[in-house]
């Protein structure tokens, strides 16, 4: 991608994004001067988000006429002039002093007009996926009064991980990327600093091999954490999380355990394409003897990854990488584990229920906001464990409501909604007053085309329209 | 470096399986010049030495696993033993020649799904496994595991996997077990060469070696995957190589004799304990039956098969050894009743116990209650 764009006599340097959904980022460090002469390849600077650090190269030669935006910046948005730079033959006598009086009062924000120029961003359809609702009803395992502490959901799974591995030995963590690069998507980050690399260790790239192994080690009496860089690739290794992990205690009577966590990110990324965006949320929910959790918030995050890490039976842990950098409250308690199997209502209402998971949460918390303002009171339920099913939870809401929405960022056909529906269907027939709707990602593979990614994802207008149908509105 | 296993003086000159006729391993072999020479490898592994006393009881556990497999196809004949079985008539060496090796409670084993043998090598009660076998209550794994998956924790034996190749990873995982707890185990994870081209074994020998985990890798080659033979599905037919472009140094050995199993066991101990990282051992070995008991194993003669037989059978070999040493006929028929006896009383145990009751269905899918 180029981020030069050329303006008379000089070209300017703009921030570049690091992946299809950052907004922003802290300029970290300028590696060059006012002056410098730079060629193509040379580093100008590095730029830091919540995820990675990466250097900013030079694309072209010349010379650095200005920096804009000082080093040690936070928040400059993408697209931001941070510098500019004279091509060979151009005016280059702009003099320091100057331009560094017009770094300090040049506000990361400063430049619109320079963003007004820049090339139309093409906006990926996971941009109304991410929402960062939250819950509007507090979770009762939450004691009245406990102090509130806002973190990331990466944050939240890290401070899991390395609270579990504090008490007790036998806890270490494996994948690819997790220990000397800190996570593919820096949820180990610190992890190997603390823990030394014989319990957070690098693998090669080799899915099957390393998900054996970690199965394996479980076998033996150790707690495996198992990272996959994205669960597309544990396609690869789904054969131990099935044939071996989640029949092993059936298949030797209950005397051999597997106590092994299966986690990483689940779903569509963004821009990323069909290889790349898929939520496997009823994959694993089909198969007895795994426990598949896919929480929504970074407080289910911690709770129930810990809860995942101190069971004794084989559990995969179904994360969203859009989810990743959003921002929720976690209670400040010593030692914060959820139940697993137990959903929760995040939302009270009375009209309609809406059931969904993971990322779906927050498209369902937003529904429900547009659909008070109609006068339509919706009960949001995250199911937070796909198996077991809290089947008690959802009957209970059909039960108040009697109408029933679910929402899934996946596909439709075998679905968790499907499950759903079935239960409604089986159990809670007689408190129907409407069939149950699912609003769901569209039937075929996910295209890359900005546009065609936004019409084949789920957005929270489905999830209204579908929540005024069974309310016949 | 010639890595194959000749038969020393020791062995009778008669003693030449169809496998070693079939593929000059030792030619072969002494033709491969290592990729780096100047690398340190195991030393070619001696024939062991055995006592009387040890000899007797190898004698005794081959012939134990031999006289329980006939039995068990027997049973699956009567229709006593449903689905998939599948026997280690004509392999009871490997299992038993390794396993002597080990040290019970510390390494830990695995294996695929024809895994008798290596249970009744590492002092599992026959009763409880022939039990598995008729899918009873009593079984090993209350009747829900069957033939293929079986398991004992109590004595490290961590199955028993039915799909193929499954066990080297998850072995891999046994030995990252003994060395992030330092429990000085090794770990010995069987596989077949049919197995042996499976992805997941060489992603496997990669780490191991990487890491330097304590395992044994043992390829049990009985000439045929089901039914295709070696020669016909590997490019390397000398599997005792196929560690070679991880730096894992293999052995190849006579799988039919007990001594030049356990001697290579030996050996391989010694490397894996010394801390050296990983090792391959090929047995070259010969089942007698089919592939499982629904193969009429149409794919070689007759003549092979008995060829085998009269010429390498580990269990006549040791026999003729021991008879050599002063055992006596008698000796040596009494040993024959006992196990007969054990074998009968399991047969019958396995036939009398119940079946497990129908709310068994439902426990042991998940350990925690949710």
């Amino acid at each position: 991608m180029c981020w030069w764009g050329s303006i008379e006599m000089s070209i300017e340097l703009k921030m570049p994004a690091l992946s299809p959904t950052m907004e922003e980022g802290t300029l970290a460090k300028w590696l060059v001067k006012e002056g410098d002469t730079v060629k193509s390849g040379d580093i100008l600077a590095e730029i830091e988000t919540d995820k990675a650090t990466m250097e900013f190269e030079a694309v072209d030669e010349g010379t650095i006429t200005r920096i804009l935006v000082a080093e040690g910046t936070d928040g400059v948005k993408v697209g931001t002039v941070i510098a500019t730079i004279a091509g060979e033959g151009e005016d280059t006598a702009t003099a320091p002093a100057e331009a560094a009086k017009a770094a300090e009062s040049a506000p990361p924000a400063a430049a619109p007009a320079a963003e007004a120029a820049a090339p139309k961003k093409a906006e990926s359809g996971t941009s109304k996926l991410a929402s960062d609702k939250a819950a509007v009803t507090a979770d009762p395992a939450i004691p009245a009064g406990t102090e509130m502490v806002k973190t990331t959901v990466r944050e939240a799974l890290r401070d899991a991980m390395a609270e579990e591995m504090r008490a007790d030995g036998r806890v270490f963590v494996m994948g690819e990327e997790v220990a000397q690069y800190q996570g593919a998507y820096k949820v180990t980050q610190g992890l190997l600093d603390e823990f030394g690399d014989k319990r957070v260790i690098d693998t090669p790239i080799t899915e099957y091999g390393f998900a054996g192994v970690g199965t394996g080690a479980a076998m033996g009496g150790l707690k495996p954490i198992v990272e996959f860089m994205t669960f597309n690739f544990a396609m690869q290794a789904i054969d131990h999380i099935i044939n071996s992990a989640a029949k092993t205690n059936y298949m030797s009577g209950g005397q051999m355990r597997c106590p092994v966590v299966f986690r990483g990110p689940n779903g569509a990324a963004s821009r990323v394409g069909a290889q790349h965006s898929q939520n496997y949320g009823p994959w694993y929910a089909a198969v007895p003897g795994l426990i598949v959790i896919a929480p929504y918030d970074a407080a289910d995050a911690k709770g129930l990854l810990k809860a995942a890490i101190r069971t004794d039976d084989p559990v995969v842990f179904l994360e969203n990488e859009l989810l990743y950098g959003r921002s929720f409250e976690v209670p400040k308690i010593d030692d914060f584990v959820l139940p697993i199997g137990k959903a929760r209502i995040v939302r009270e209402g009375k009209d309609v229920t809406i059931v969904s998971y993971s990322i779906g949460v927050g498209l369902a918390l937003e529904a429900a906001e547009t659909l008070a303002g109609e006068g339509i009171e919706a009960e949001v339920i995250d199911l937070r464990t796909l198996r077991p099913l809290d089947r008690e939870t959802v009957l209970r809401s059909l039960a108040k409501t009697n109408r029933m929405v679910v929402v899934e960022e996946g596909w439709p056909v075998c679905s968790i909604s499907s499950e759903i529906m079935a239960i409604a269907m089986e159990e809670g027939f007689d408190d129907l007053d409407a069939p149950v709707l699912r609003v769901t990602n569209e039937d075929v593979p996910l295209p890359y085309a900005a546009n065609l990614e936004k019409l084949a994802l789920v957005d929270a207008d489905r999830v209204v329209k579908a929540a005024r149908q069974v309310c016949y509105k | 470096m010639a890595r194959a296993t000749r038969p020393t003086s020791r062995q009778p000159a008669a003693r030449k399986s169809p496998a070693r006729s079939n593929a000059p391993a030792a030619a072969a072999a002494a033709a491969a010049e290592p990729a780096i020479p100047n690398r340190e490898r195991p030393a070619q592994p001696e024939r062991y030495e055995a006592s009387k006393e040890e000899l007797l009881g190898f004698y005794q556990q081959m012939l134990l696993i031999r006289r329980f497999e006939e039995r068990a196809g027997q049973l699956y004949g009567l229709g006593l033993i449903g689905g998939f079985c599948h026997l280690y008539i004509g392999q009871e060496a490997v299992a038993v020649g390794l396993q002597s090796a080990l040290e019970a409670g510390k390494d830990s084993v695995i294996t695929g799904y024809r895994d008798h043998g290596h249970m009744l090598a590492y002092g599992i009660d026959p009763k409880v496994i022939m039990a598995e076998l008729t899918g009873r209550q009593a079984g090993i794994s209350k009747g829900k595991g069957g033939s293929m998956h079986m398991f004992s924790v109590e004595h490290k034996f961590y199955g028993g996997h039915g799909i193929v190749g499954a066990q080297v990873s998850l072995g891999t995982g046994l030995a990252f077990k003994h060395k992030y707890e330092g429990d000085g185990g090794v770990c010995m994870a069987y596989f077949g060469d049919g197995a042996a081209n499976q992805g997941q074994v060489y992603e496997s020998l990669n780490m191991a070696e990487l890491w330097k985990l304590p395992i044994i890798y043992v390829i049990e080659n009985n000439q045929y995957a089901m039914g295709t033979s070696v020669a016909r599905s590997s490019a390397e037919d000398q599997l005792y190589r196929r560690g070679e472009s991880f730096r894992v140094p293999g052995i190849q050995v006579d799988g039919m004799d007990v001594l030049a199993v356990r001697g290579a066991a030996e050996e391989a101990l010694a490397w894996v304990r010394a801390g050296k990282g990983p090792i391959v051992l090929e047995l070259k070995t010969y089942r007698y039956r089919g592939h499982s008991m629904s193969d009429p194993a149409k794919y070689r003669t007759r003549e092979e098969v008995q060829s085998v037989r009269d010429n390498s059978d580990p269990i006549e070999h040791a026999k003729k050894e021991l008879e050599a040493m002063g055992v006596t006929e008698d000796a040596l028929k009494e040993i024959e009743k006992e196990i007969r006896a054990r074998v009968a009383e399991a047969a019958d145990f396995a036939e009398q116990s119940p079946e497990p009751e129908g709310g068994e269905l439902y426990t042991d899918v998940l350990v925690g209650q949710y």
